[in-house]
Protein backbone atom coordinates (compact mmCIF):
# COMPACT_ATOMS: atom_id res chain seq x y z
CA UNK A 1 0.00 0.00 0.00
CA UNK A 2 1.78 3.29 -1.07
CA UNK A 3 1.27 6.62 0.12
CA UNK A 4 -0.11 9.54 -2.44
CA UNK A 5 -0.17 12.40 -0.26
CA UNK A 6 1.16 12.37 3.25
CA UNK A 7 0.81 15.84 5.28
CA UNK A 8 3.40 16.01 8.03
CA UNK A 9 2.58 18.67 11.00
CA UNK A 10 0.39 20.67 7.79
CA UNK A 11 -0.94 23.68 8.62
CA UNK A 12 -2.01 26.26 5.93
CA UNK A 13 -3.77 29.57 6.02
CA UNK A 14 -3.48 33.02 5.60
CA UNK A 15 -1.90 36.34 6.84
CA UNK A 16 -0.72 33.55 9.35
CA UNK A 17 -3.95 32.73 10.32
CA UNK A 18 -4.56 28.94 10.07
CA UNK A 19 -7.40 27.83 8.33
CA UNK A 20 -5.50 24.16 8.35
CA UNK A 21 -4.03 22.95 11.73
CA UNK A 22 -1.69 20.75 12.63
CA UNK A 23 -2.95 17.98 10.08
CA UNK A 24 -0.83 14.94 10.05
CA UNK A 25 -1.90 11.53 8.04
CA UNK A 26 -1.62 10.27 4.95
CA UNK A 27 -3.82 9.68 1.41
CA UNK A 28 -3.24 5.67 -0.13
CA UNK A 29 -2.64 5.47 -3.62
CA UNK A 30 -5.88 4.84 -5.06
CA UNK A 31 -7.91 5.58 -2.43
CA UNK A 32 -11.53 7.58 -2.63
CA UNK A 33 -11.94 10.36 0.19
CA UNK A 34 -14.20 12.47 1.01
CA UNK A 35 -13.30 15.52 3.01
CA UNK A 36 -16.24 16.92 5.03
CA UNK A 37 -16.92 19.39 7.68
CA UNK A 38 -18.48 23.09 8.35
CA UNK A 39 -17.83 25.90 5.93
CA UNK A 40 -14.89 27.46 7.16
CA UNK A 41 -13.45 24.57 8.06
CA UNK A 42 -10.26 24.17 5.75
CA UNK A 43 -11.61 21.80 3.01
CA UNK A 44 -10.72 24.29 0.41
CA UNK A 45 -7.72 25.80 1.60
CA UNK A 46 -6.12 22.27 1.74
CA UNK A 47 -7.03 21.50 -1.39
CA UNK A 48 -5.52 24.61 -2.79
CA UNK A 49 -2.18 23.40 -1.02
CA UNK A 50 -2.35 20.29 -2.36
CA UNK A 51 -2.23 21.48 -5.85
CA UNK A 52 0.22 24.16 -4.42
CA UNK A 53 -1.66 27.16 -5.14
CA UNK A 54 -1.07 28.50 -1.50
CA UNK A 55 2.36 27.11 -0.14
CA UNK A 56 1.85 26.05 3.51
CA UNK A 57 2.91 28.17 6.82
CA UNK A 58 4.19 25.12 8.35
CA UNK A 59 5.28 21.72 7.79
CA UNK A 60 4.85 20.12 4.35
CA UNK A 61 3.03 17.60 2.14
CA UNK A 62 4.54 14.95 0.47
CA UNK A 63 3.64 14.16 -2.92
CA UNK A 64 5.30 11.00 -3.90
CA UNK A 65 6.42 12.15 -7.04
CA UNK A 66 3.52 13.74 -8.23
CA UNK A 67 4.08 17.60 -9.01
CA UNK A 68 1.53 19.78 -8.43
CA UNK A 69 0.47 20.85 -11.76
CA UNK A 70 -0.47 17.32 -12.61
CA UNK A 71 -2.95 17.58 -10.47
CA UNK A 72 -6.34 17.58 -11.47
CA UNK A 73 -8.33 20.46 -9.74
CA UNK A 74 -11.92 21.05 -9.94
CA UNK A 75 -12.02 24.72 -8.05
CA UNK A 76 -15.75 25.96 -6.97
CA UNK A 77 -17.28 27.32 -9.79
CA UNK A 78 -17.72 30.78 -8.20
CA UNK A 79 -13.86 31.36 -9.55
CA UNK A 80 -14.95 30.79 -13.50
CA UNK A 81 -15.98 34.39 -15.30
CA UNK A 82 -18.72 33.13 -17.15
CA UNK A 83 -19.38 36.19 -19.17
CA UNK A 84 -16.09 35.44 -20.96
CA UNK A 85 -16.78 34.26 -24.52
CA UNK A 86 -15.19 31.17 -24.97
CA UNK A 87 -17.16 28.35 -26.35
CA UNK A 88 -17.94 24.86 -24.24
CA UNK A 89 -15.41 22.56 -26.60
CA UNK A 90 -12.29 25.28 -26.15
CA UNK A 91 -12.92 25.01 -22.44
CA UNK A 92 -12.81 21.64 -22.27
CA UNK A 93 -9.95 21.26 -24.49
CA UNK A 94 -7.69 22.98 -22.06
CA UNK A 95 -7.62 20.01 -20.11
CA UNK A 96 -5.30 18.74 -22.30
CA UNK A 97 -2.84 21.25 -21.40
CA UNK A 98 -0.47 18.69 -19.40
CA UNK A 99 0.31 17.06 -23.06
CA UNK A 100 0.10 20.20 -25.11
CA UNK A 101 1.59 23.13 -22.86
CA UNK A 102 1.31 26.29 -24.62
CA UNK A 103 2.05 25.75 -28.02
CA UNK A 104 1.17 22.19 -29.00
CA UNK A 105 -1.16 21.64 -31.54
CA UNK A 106 -4.92 20.01 -31.51
CA UNK A 107 -5.15 17.25 -33.99
CA UNK A 108 -7.11 14.80 -35.03
CA UNK A 109 -6.93 12.09 -32.01
CA UNK A 110 -7.18 15.06 -29.71
CA UNK A 111 -9.97 16.03 -31.33
CA UNK A 112 -11.62 12.78 -30.54
CA UNK A 113 -10.40 12.74 -26.98
CA UNK A 114 -12.11 15.93 -26.63
CA UNK A 115 -15.89 14.60 -27.91
CA UNK A 116 -15.21 11.41 -25.91
CA UNK A 117 -15.21 13.17 -22.70
CA UNK A 118 -18.14 15.55 -23.64
CA UNK A 119 -19.89 12.26 -24.37
CA UNK A 120 -19.17 10.72 -21.54
CA UNK A 121 -20.54 13.87 -19.98
CA UNK A 122 -23.79 14.23 -21.61
CA UNK A 123 -22.54 17.52 -23.31
CA UNK A 124 -22.52 16.35 -27.14
CA UNK A 125 -23.93 18.91 -29.38
CA UNK A 126 -23.17 21.97 -26.35
CA UNK A 127 -19.66 22.25 -28.46
CA UNK A 128 -20.22 25.36 -29.66
CA UNK A 129 -22.08 26.93 -26.89
CA UNK A 130 -20.47 29.91 -25.53
CA UNK A 131 -20.12 28.65 -21.72
CA UNK A 132 -22.05 31.42 -20.20
CA UNK A 133 -25.52 29.91 -21.46
CA UNK A 134 -25.15 26.58 -19.27
CA UNK A 135 -27.14 25.68 -16.22
CA UNK A 136 -25.46 25.36 -13.48
CA UNK A 137 -25.60 21.35 -13.93
CA UNK A 138 -24.09 21.47 -17.45
CA UNK A 139 -21.67 23.56 -16.38
CA UNK A 140 -20.25 20.90 -13.65
CA UNK A 141 -20.57 18.24 -16.77
CA UNK A 142 -18.10 20.53 -18.83
CA UNK A 143 -15.56 21.07 -16.36
CA UNK A 144 -16.06 17.33 -15.44
CA UNK A 145 -14.97 16.57 -19.09
CA UNK A 146 -11.73 18.85 -18.60
CA UNK A 147 -10.95 16.35 -15.77
CA UNK A 148 -11.00 13.53 -17.64
CA UNK A 149 -8.64 15.27 -20.30
CA UNK A 150 -6.35 16.12 -17.66
CA UNK A 151 -5.89 12.45 -17.12
CA UNK A 152 -4.17 12.95 -13.83
CA UNK A 153 -3.42 10.43 -11.30
CA UNK A 154 -4.63 12.25 -8.41
CA UNK A 155 -7.74 14.38 -8.86
CA UNK A 156 -9.00 17.49 -6.17
CA UNK A 157 -12.88 17.86 -6.29
CA UNK A 158 -13.83 20.82 -4.30
CA UNK A 159 -17.22 20.40 -3.69
CA UNK A 160 -18.40 19.24 -6.76
CA UNK A 161 -21.75 18.28 -6.22
CA UNK A 162 -22.69 21.67 -4.76
CA UNK A 163 -26.16 23.20 -6.07
CA UNK A 164 -26.37 20.13 -8.64
CA UNK A 165 -29.76 17.87 -9.54
CA UNK A 166 -30.24 14.24 -9.03
CA UNK A 167 -29.28 13.14 -12.01
CA UNK A 168 -26.46 15.61 -13.19
CA UNK A 169 -25.00 14.39 -9.25
CA UNK A 170 -25.49 10.67 -10.46
CA UNK A 171 -24.09 10.62 -13.77
CA UNK A 172 -21.04 13.08 -12.37
CA UNK A 173 -20.76 10.10 -9.38
CA UNK A 174 -20.34 7.44 -12.10
CA UNK A 175 -17.63 9.04 -13.19
CA UNK A 176 -15.49 9.40 -9.98
CA UNK A 177 -16.50 5.69 -9.05
CA UNK A 178 -14.91 5.12 -12.60
CA UNK A 179 -11.75 7.19 -11.55
CA UNK A 180 -11.34 5.38 -8.84
CA UNK A 181 -11.72 1.53 -10.26
CA UNK A 182 -9.04 2.80 -12.62
CA UNK A 183 -6.74 3.30 -9.27
CA UNK A 184 -7.02 7.05 -9.24
CA UNK A 185 -6.43 8.57 -6.13
CA UNK A 186 -9.68 10.74 -5.44
CA UNK A 187 -10.68 13.50 -2.96
CA UNK A 188 -13.74 15.38 -2.89
CA UNK A 189 -14.95 18.01 -0.57
CA UNK A 190 -18.46 16.99 0.15
CA UNK A 191 -21.36 18.61 2.37
CA UNK A 192 -23.83 15.52 1.32
CA UNK A 193 -23.29 13.00 4.34
CA UNK A 194 -26.01 10.58 2.53
CA UNK A 195 -23.64 10.87 -0.55
CA UNK A 196 -20.48 10.51 1.25
CA UNK A 197 -21.67 7.01 3.16
CA UNK A 198 -23.07 5.72 0.17
CA UNK A 199 -20.18 6.55 -2.34
CA UNK A 200 -16.65 7.02 -0.32
CA UNK A 201 -15.29 4.34 1.29
CA UNK A 202 -12.91 7.08 3.29
CA UNK A 203 -13.79 10.32 4.92
CA UNK A 204 -11.74 12.78 6.43
CA UNK A 205 -13.60 15.28 8.97
CA UNK A 206 -11.70 18.24 9.02
CA UNK A 207 -12.45 21.76 11.42
CA UNK A 208 -9.79 23.22 10.93
CA UNK A 209 -7.79 20.87 13.09
CA UNK A 210 -8.22 17.33 11.53
CA UNK A 211 -11.25 15.76 14.21
CA UNK A 212 -11.81 12.20 12.21
CA UNK A 213 -10.01 10.16 9.84
CA UNK A 214 -10.73 6.71 8.15
CA UNK A 215 -13.31 4.33 6.85
CA UNK A 216 -16.63 6.34 6.29
CA UNK A 217 -18.55 4.46 8.98
CA UNK A 218 -16.39 5.22 12.08
CA UNK A 219 -15.95 8.96 11.12
CA UNK A 220 -19.06 10.26 10.10
CA UNK A 221 -20.32 9.41 13.71
CA UNK A 222 -22.73 12.03 15.62
CA UNK A 223 -19.83 12.60 18.21
CA UNK A 224 -17.18 13.67 15.70
CA UNK A 225 -20.37 15.50 13.83
CA UNK A 226 -20.94 17.60 17.25
CA UNK A 227 -17.11 18.26 17.72
CA UNK A 228 -16.26 19.51 14.30
CA UNK A 229 -19.34 22.29 14.29
CA UNK A 230 -18.33 23.47 17.62
CA UNK A 231 -14.83 24.37 16.47
CA UNK A 232 -15.01 28.04 15.84
CA UNK A 233 -15.07 29.97 12.30
CA UNK A 234 -13.79 33.06 12.62
CA UNK A 235 -10.38 34.49 12.66
CA UNK A 236 -9.29 35.50 16.23
CA UNK A 237 -7.24 39.08 15.62
CA UNK A 238 -5.72 38.85 18.62
CA UNK A 239 -4.10 34.79 18.07
CA UNK A 240 -1.13 34.80 19.42
CA UNK A 241 1.89 32.36 17.67
CA UNK A 242 1.29 29.61 17.75
CA UNK A 243 3.66 27.00 19.83
CA UNK A 244 2.33 23.65 19.26
CA UNK A 245 5.76 21.96 18.90
CA UNK A 246 6.45 20.58 15.49
CA UNK B 1 -17.15 60.59 -58.39
CA UNK B 2 -16.62 57.51 -56.01
CA UNK B 3 -12.94 57.56 -57.02
CA UNK B 4 -12.64 61.30 -56.30
CA UNK B 5 -14.30 60.60 -52.76
CA UNK B 6 -12.51 57.08 -51.67
CA UNK B 7 -9.31 56.62 -53.78
CA UNK B 8 -8.22 59.67 -54.84
CA UNK B 9 -6.57 61.45 -51.83
CA UNK B 10 -4.60 58.56 -50.80
CA UNK B 11 -3.61 57.98 -54.58
CA UNK B 12 -2.62 61.41 -55.02
CA UNK B 13 -0.61 61.95 -51.62
CA UNK B 14 2.31 60.47 -50.05
CA UNK B 15 1.32 62.09 -46.53
CA UNK B 16 -2.43 60.36 -47.11
CA UNK B 17 -0.45 57.01 -48.33
CA UNK B 18 1.81 56.87 -45.26
CA UNK B 19 -0.99 57.79 -42.93
CA UNK B 20 -2.97 55.15 -44.05
CA UNK B 21 -0.42 52.25 -43.72
CA UNK B 22 0.08 53.84 -40.36
CA UNK B 23 -3.16 53.77 -38.83
CA UNK B 24 -3.30 50.02 -40.70
CA UNK B 25 -0.62 48.74 -38.65
CA UNK B 26 -2.21 50.26 -35.94
CA UNK B 27 -5.57 48.35 -36.29
CA UNK B 28 -3.81 45.46 -36.55
CA UNK B 29 -1.86 45.39 -33.39
CA UNK B 30 -3.94 47.65 -30.99
CA UNK B 31 -7.65 46.11 -30.85
CA UNK B 32 -6.72 42.83 -30.25
CA UNK B 33 -5.19 44.27 -27.75
CA UNK B 34 -8.22 46.27 -25.95
CA UNK B 35 -10.20 43.11 -26.79
CA UNK B 36 -8.27 41.36 -23.89
CA UNK B 37 -8.01 44.39 -21.73
CA UNK B 38 -12.11 44.89 -21.71
CA UNK B 39 -12.58 41.39 -21.08
CA UNK B 40 -10.09 41.28 -18.11
CA UNK B 41 -12.10 45.07 -17.06
CA UNK B 42 -9.12 46.76 -17.65
CA UNK B 43 -10.58 49.37 -20.17
CA UNK B 44 -10.02 52.54 -18.07
CA UNK B 45 -6.95 50.93 -17.54
CA UNK B 46 -5.61 51.34 -21.40
CA UNK B 47 -6.48 55.26 -20.72
CA UNK B 48 -3.96 55.54 -17.45
CA UNK B 49 -1.31 53.73 -19.42
CA UNK B 50 -1.33 56.11 -22.07
CA UNK B 51 -1.21 59.46 -20.01
CA UNK B 52 1.69 57.11 -18.17
CA UNK B 53 3.49 57.13 -21.24
CA UNK B 54 3.36 61.17 -21.62
CA UNK B 55 6.13 62.63 -19.35
CA UNK B 56 8.61 59.73 -20.56
CA UNK B 57 8.25 61.05 -24.07
CA UNK B 58 7.90 64.51 -22.78
CA UNK B 59 11.64 63.85 -20.83
CA UNK B 60 12.93 62.40 -24.22
CA UNK B 61 12.03 65.61 -25.65
CA UNK B 62 13.79 67.65 -23.33
CA UNK B 63 16.82 65.88 -23.77
CA UNK B 64 16.95 65.65 -27.78
CA UNK B 65 13.78 68.00 -28.94
CA UNK B 66 11.58 66.28 -31.30
CA UNK B 67 13.23 62.99 -31.55
CA UNK B 68 11.46 59.51 -32.57
CA UNK B 69 13.26 57.50 -30.89
CA UNK B 70 14.26 59.84 -27.58
CA UNK B 71 10.78 60.57 -27.36
CA UNK B 72 8.95 56.26 -28.06
CA UNK B 73 11.71 55.11 -25.49
CA UNK B 74 11.25 57.31 -22.84
CA UNK B 75 7.60 56.71 -23.33
CA UNK B 76 8.82 53.00 -23.62
CA UNK B 77 10.25 53.13 -20.07
CA UNK B 78 7.80 55.36 -18.36
CA UNK B 79 5.01 52.88 -19.40
CA UNK B 80 6.62 49.66 -18.68
CA UNK B 81 8.02 51.23 -15.45
CA UNK B 82 4.04 52.28 -13.94
CA UNK B 83 2.73 48.85 -15.46
CA UNK B 84 5.23 46.31 -14.51
CA UNK B 85 5.11 48.30 -11.05
CA UNK B 86 1.29 48.16 -10.77
CA UNK B 87 1.20 44.76 -11.88
CA UNK B 88 3.55 43.46 -9.06
CA UNK B 89 1.49 45.80 -6.62
CA UNK B 90 -1.40 44.58 -7.46
CA UNK B 91 -0.47 40.63 -7.55
CA UNK B 92 1.15 40.56 -4.21
CA UNK B 93 -0.74 43.07 -2.09
CA UNK B 94 -4.57 43.40 -1.87
CA UNK B 95 -4.65 46.84 -3.84
CA UNK B 96 -6.53 46.51 -7.08
CA UNK B 97 -4.73 47.45 -10.14
CA UNK B 98 -7.17 50.07 -11.32
CA UNK B 99 -6.95 51.97 -7.90
CA UNK B 100 -2.93 51.95 -8.17
CA UNK B 101 -2.75 53.56 -11.53
CA UNK B 102 -5.52 56.04 -11.01
CA UNK B 103 -3.49 57.56 -9.38
CA UNK B 104 -0.51 57.64 -11.97
CA UNK B 105 -3.59 58.83 -14.66
CA UNK B 106 -3.68 62.58 -13.30
CA UNK B 107 -0.20 62.64 -11.79
CA UNK B 108 1.42 61.73 -15.60
CA UNK B 109 -0.36 64.02 -17.70
CA UNK B 110 0.08 67.36 -15.31
CA UNK B 111 3.89 66.03 -15.40
CA UNK B 112 4.24 65.48 -18.75
CA UNK B 113 2.01 68.76 -20.47
CA UNK B 114 4.43 71.40 -17.67
CA UNK B 115 7.50 69.31 -19.22
CA UNK B 116 6.57 69.92 -22.51
CA UNK B 117 5.01 73.31 -21.90
CA UNK B 118 8.63 74.67 -20.19
CA UNK B 119 10.98 72.95 -23.54
CA UNK B 120 8.99 73.36 -26.29
CA UNK B 121 6.06 75.32 -27.98
CA UNK B 122 1.96 75.18 -28.04
CA UNK B 123 2.57 73.35 -31.08
CA UNK B 124 4.56 70.55 -29.24
CA UNK B 125 1.86 70.14 -26.97
CA UNK B 126 -0.64 69.71 -29.47
CA UNK B 127 1.57 67.63 -31.19
CA UNK B 128 1.42 65.38 -27.77
CA UNK B 129 -1.43 65.28 -26.70
CA UNK B 130 -3.18 64.35 -30.49
CA UNK B 131 -0.65 63.34 -32.23
CA UNK B 132 0.17 64.17 -36.27
CA UNK B 133 -1.05 61.04 -38.31
CA UNK B 134 -0.69 62.99 -41.33
CA UNK B 135 2.83 63.55 -40.77
CA UNK B 136 5.02 60.58 -39.83
CA UNK B 137 8.55 59.99 -41.19
CA UNK B 138 9.80 56.70 -42.28
CA UNK B 139 11.13 56.00 -38.98
CA UNK B 140 7.88 56.47 -37.47
CA UNK B 141 6.22 53.89 -40.00
CA UNK B 142 8.77 51.48 -38.97
CA UNK B 143 8.19 51.79 -35.56
CA UNK B 144 4.32 51.59 -35.63
CA UNK B 145 4.88 48.97 -38.12
CA UNK B 146 7.61 46.81 -36.01
CA UNK B 147 5.30 47.25 -33.08
CA UNK B 148 2.72 45.15 -34.90
CA UNK B 149 4.13 42.56 -36.03
CA UNK B 150 5.87 42.15 -32.49
CA UNK B 151 2.67 42.46 -30.71
CA UNK B 152 1.16 40.09 -33.28
CA UNK B 153 3.64 37.42 -32.55
CA UNK B 154 3.43 38.13 -29.05
CA UNK B 155 0.08 37.56 -28.83
CA UNK B 156 -0.06 34.52 -30.33
CA UNK B 157 2.46 32.94 -28.06
CA UNK B 158 0.55 34.25 -25.17
CA UNK B 159 -2.95 33.56 -26.33
CA UNK B 160 -3.73 30.28 -24.28
CA UNK B 161 -2.22 31.40 -20.40
CA UNK B 162 -3.71 35.24 -21.13
CA UNK B 163 -7.54 33.43 -22.32
CA UNK B 164 -7.39 31.08 -19.47
CA UNK B 165 -6.18 33.30 -17.11
CA UNK B 166 -9.35 35.73 -17.79
CA UNK B 167 -11.45 33.04 -17.81
CA UNK B 168 -10.88 30.59 -15.22
CA UNK B 169 -7.24 31.53 -13.55
CA UNK B 170 -7.60 28.77 -10.23
CA UNK B 171 -7.39 26.20 -13.25
CA UNK B 172 -4.28 27.95 -14.63
CA UNK B 173 -2.51 28.10 -11.32
CA UNK B 174 -3.23 24.80 -11.27
CA UNK B 175 -1.42 22.99 -14.55
CA UNK B 176 0.54 25.81 -15.21
CA UNK B 177 3.19 28.77 -13.77
CA UNK B 178 2.87 30.67 -17.39
CA UNK B 179 0.15 33.10 -15.67
CA UNK B 180 2.29 35.33 -14.26
CA UNK B 181 4.88 36.24 -16.93
CA UNK B 182 1.52 36.18 -19.43
CA UNK B 183 0.27 38.82 -17.76
CA UNK B 184 3.37 40.74 -17.84
CA UNK B 185 4.33 40.03 -21.10
CA UNK B 186 0.41 41.07 -21.77
CA UNK B 187 1.03 44.53 -19.85
CA UNK B 188 3.96 45.07 -21.63
CA UNK B 189 2.37 44.93 -24.62
CA UNK B 190 -0.11 47.79 -24.00
CA UNK B 191 2.59 49.82 -23.12
CA UNK B 192 4.12 49.07 -26.56
CA UNK B 193 0.58 49.75 -28.74
CA UNK B 194 0.13 52.61 -26.95
CA UNK B 195 3.45 53.93 -27.60
CA UNK B 196 2.54 53.44 -31.06
CA UNK B 197 -0.43 54.91 -31.05
CA UNK B 198 0.69 57.48 -29.60
CA UNK B 199 2.83 58.88 -32.40
CA UNK B 200 0.10 58.69 -34.63
CA UNK B 201 -2.60 59.86 -32.59
CA UNK B 202 -1.15 61.52 -29.28
CA UNK B 203 -1.41 60.83 -25.62
CA UNK B 204 -5.25 61.18 -25.37
CA UNK B 205 -6.20 59.48 -28.12
CA UNK B 206 -4.04 56.79 -28.62
CA UNK B 207 -6.38 54.60 -26.64
CA UNK B 208 -9.67 55.36 -29.02
CA UNK B 209 -7.83 52.33 -31.49
CA UNK B 210 -7.16 50.52 -29.18
CA UNK B 211 -10.45 50.36 -27.11
CA UNK B 212 -13.39 51.52 -29.11
CA UNK B 213 -12.95 48.91 -31.78
CA UNK B 214 -12.29 46.69 -28.93
CA UNK B 215 -16.11 47.64 -27.32
CA UNK B 216 -17.75 47.71 -30.77
CA UNK B 217 -16.64 44.17 -31.38
CA UNK B 218 -18.38 42.81 -28.11
CA UNK B 219 -21.73 43.47 -30.20
CA UNK B 220 -20.77 42.08 -33.10
CA UNK B 221 -19.38 38.31 -32.24
CA UNK B 222 -19.91 36.00 -29.23
CA UNK B 223 -16.44 33.97 -29.23
CA UNK B 224 -13.27 35.74 -28.51
CA UNK B 225 -12.36 34.98 -31.87
CA UNK B 226 -14.67 36.49 -33.64
CA UNK B 227 -14.74 39.67 -31.51
CA UNK B 228 -10.65 40.19 -32.49
CA UNK B 229 -11.31 40.08 -36.19
CA UNK B 230 -14.39 42.51 -35.77
CA UNK B 231 -12.36 44.44 -33.89
CA UNK B 232 -9.34 44.49 -36.76
CA UNK B 233 -11.57 45.13 -38.89
CA UNK B 234 -13.57 48.15 -37.74
CA UNK B 235 -10.13 49.72 -36.51
CA UNK B 236 -9.14 49.32 -40.17
CA UNK B 237 -12.58 51.22 -41.23
CA UNK B 238 -12.21 53.64 -38.57
CA UNK B 239 -8.61 54.78 -40.01
CA UNK B 240 -9.49 54.81 -43.48
CA UNK B 241 -12.67 56.41 -43.37
CA UNK B 242 -11.51 58.80 -40.47
CA UNK B 243 -8.85 59.90 -42.80
CA UNK B 244 -10.79 60.08 -45.85
CA UNK B 245 -13.25 62.49 -43.73
CA UNK B 246 -10.52 64.61 -42.22
CA UNK B 247 -8.54 65.07 -45.72
CA UNK B 248 -12.61 66.32 -47.24
CA UNK B 249 -13.73 68.45 -44.77
CA UNK B 250 -10.38 69.90 -43.51
CA UNK B 251 -10.52 68.87 -40.24
CA UNK B 252 -7.82 67.16 -38.03
CA UNK B 253 -7.16 63.35 -38.53
CA UNK B 254 -6.09 61.97 -35.34
CA UNK B 255 -10.11 63.24 -33.59
CA UNK B 256 -11.83 62.37 -37.02
CA UNK B 257 -10.51 58.19 -36.81
CA UNK B 258 -11.25 58.48 -33.28
CA UNK B 259 -14.94 60.05 -34.15
CA UNK B 260 -15.25 57.73 -37.18
CA UNK B 261 -14.98 54.68 -34.64
CA UNK B 262 -16.97 56.03 -32.20
CA UNK B 263 -19.87 56.26 -34.69
CA UNK B 264 -19.18 52.77 -35.22
CA UNK B 265 -19.66 52.16 -31.74
CA UNK B 266 -23.00 54.02 -31.76
CA UNK B 267 -24.45 52.03 -34.72
CA UNK B 268 -23.30 48.53 -32.73
CA UNK B 269 -24.76 49.88 -29.72
CA UNK B 270 -28.30 50.22 -31.56
CA UNK B 271 -27.81 47.72 -34.20
CA UNK B 272 -25.22 44.88 -33.64
CA UNK B 273 -26.19 41.25 -33.36
CA UNK B 274 -25.15 40.47 -30.14
CA UNK B 275 -26.98 42.54 -27.50
CA UNK B 276 -27.49 45.74 -29.84
CA UNK B 277 -30.66 48.03 -28.37
CA UNK B 278 -33.01 47.73 -31.12
CA UNK B 279 -32.94 43.72 -30.87
CA UNK B 280 -33.86 43.98 -27.04
CA UNK B 281 -36.60 46.15 -27.54
CA UNK B 282 -38.30 44.42 -30.93
CA UNK B 283 -40.97 41.88 -29.82
CA UNK B 284 -39.43 38.45 -30.94
CA UNK B 285 -41.44 35.28 -30.52
CA UNK B 286 -39.46 32.74 -28.27
CA UNK B 287 -37.88 29.67 -29.72
CA UNK B 288 -39.84 26.13 -29.38
CA UNK B 289 -36.19 24.55 -27.62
Amino acid sequence: MTEQLKFRNLTLGYDRHPAVHHLDGAVRTGSLTAVVGPNGAGKSTLFKGVVGVIKPLAGRIERNGVRPQDIAYLPQVAEIDRSFPISVYDMVAMGLWRGKGLFGGIGAKDRDTVEGALAAVGLTGFEQRPIGTLSGGQMQRMLFARLLLQDARVIVLDEPFNAIDTKTCADLLLLVRRWHSEQRTVLAAMHDMELVKANFPESLLLAREPVAWGATADVLTPENMLKARRMCEAFDEQAQACVVAA
Amino acid sequence: MLYDTLIAPVAEFEFMRRALVGTFALALGAPPIGVFLMLRRMSLIGDAMAHAILPGAAIGFMIAGLSLFAMAGGGLIAGLIVALGAGLISRSTQIKEDASLAAFFLISLALGVTIVSVKGSNVDLLHFLFGSVLAMDDPTLMLIVGIASVSLVALALIWRPLVLECVDPGFLRSVSRAGGPAHIAFLALVVMNLVGGFQALGTLLAVGIMMLPAVISRFWARDITGMIGVAIGSAAVSGYAGLLVSYHLNLPSGPGIVLVAGALYAVSVVAGPAGGLIWLALPQRHLEA
